[in-house]
């Protein structure tokens, strides 16, 4: 790993985009107020910077000549892209169906317009 | 390039720290599934940046596991706060 060519200078570029993405999302994870704003900081920033690293994991393996590390890497990037939205909507959907408030200087609530508060306690009583 | 990862890997050890701050900090149950879903996929990072310090390609692998255990706890947090079953 001495010397420095193209590989390398491409994969710490991708790398340090997605440190810097990831800093970001862990930030709004502590500073926003409300569970909704954390879970939008988190699942943008984090998902997208883990990804950065993972590419940049798999261009140094594949100019390295590790073609299945950079298959393997790539393959998780893919899966990462694909489940964590469905994880964050489940998540916010869960959040809002037990009964999380949003924050006071939040202007809108389409859901519950649309939809209305679900009924917790019958729901219990039913199980 | 090896202390580029060494780095590396340490700002993502600041992170989860972040993360470990808020699920231990976080008002509701949600707050705490976020902080474990966003530590999951910064590990996922951390895991992929050891196979290339330690040049072993299981790690790797053991990243993808990882992503798939993540995905199905947060899929089964998420149903457990709605109140629902798996199967609705």
């Amino acid at each position: 790993m001495s010397d420095f060519g193209v590989t390398e200078w491409a994969a710490c570029i991708l790398m340090g985009l997605g440190l810097a993405f990831d800093c970001l999302g862990a930030v709004g994870l502590v500073r926003l107020p409300d569970v909704y704003n954390r879970l939008q900081a988190t699942t943008k920033c984090v998902t997208l910077g883990t990804c950065f690293i993972l590419l940049s994991v798999a261009v140094f393996a594949f100019g390295h000549g590790q073609v299945s590390m950079a298959v393997k890497a790539l393959v998780c990037m893919i899966f990462i892209l694909l489940t964590a939205p469905v994880g964050a909507h489940a998540i916010a959907r869960a959040a809002h169906a037990s009964g999380v408030q949003l924050w006071k200087g939040s202007v809108v609530d389409k859901f519950k317009e649309d939809f209305g508060q679900p009924d917790k306690e019958l729901d219990h009583h039913e199980r | 390039m090896t202390d580029f990862l060494y780095t590396a890997m340490l700002v993502l050890i600041g992170v989860s720290f972040l993360c470990l701050f808020r699920m231990a900090r976080g008002p509701t149950a949600p707050d705490r599934t976020v902080a474990m879903d966003a530590l999951g996929t910064i590990l996922i990072g951390f895991c992929c940046i050891s196979a290339l310090l330690f040049d072993q390609e299981w790690f790797v692998s053991m990243a993808i596991v990882w992503a798939l255990m993540s995905f199905i706890g947060s899929i089964a947090l998420a149903k457990y706060l709605e109140g629902k079953f798996y199967d609705e």
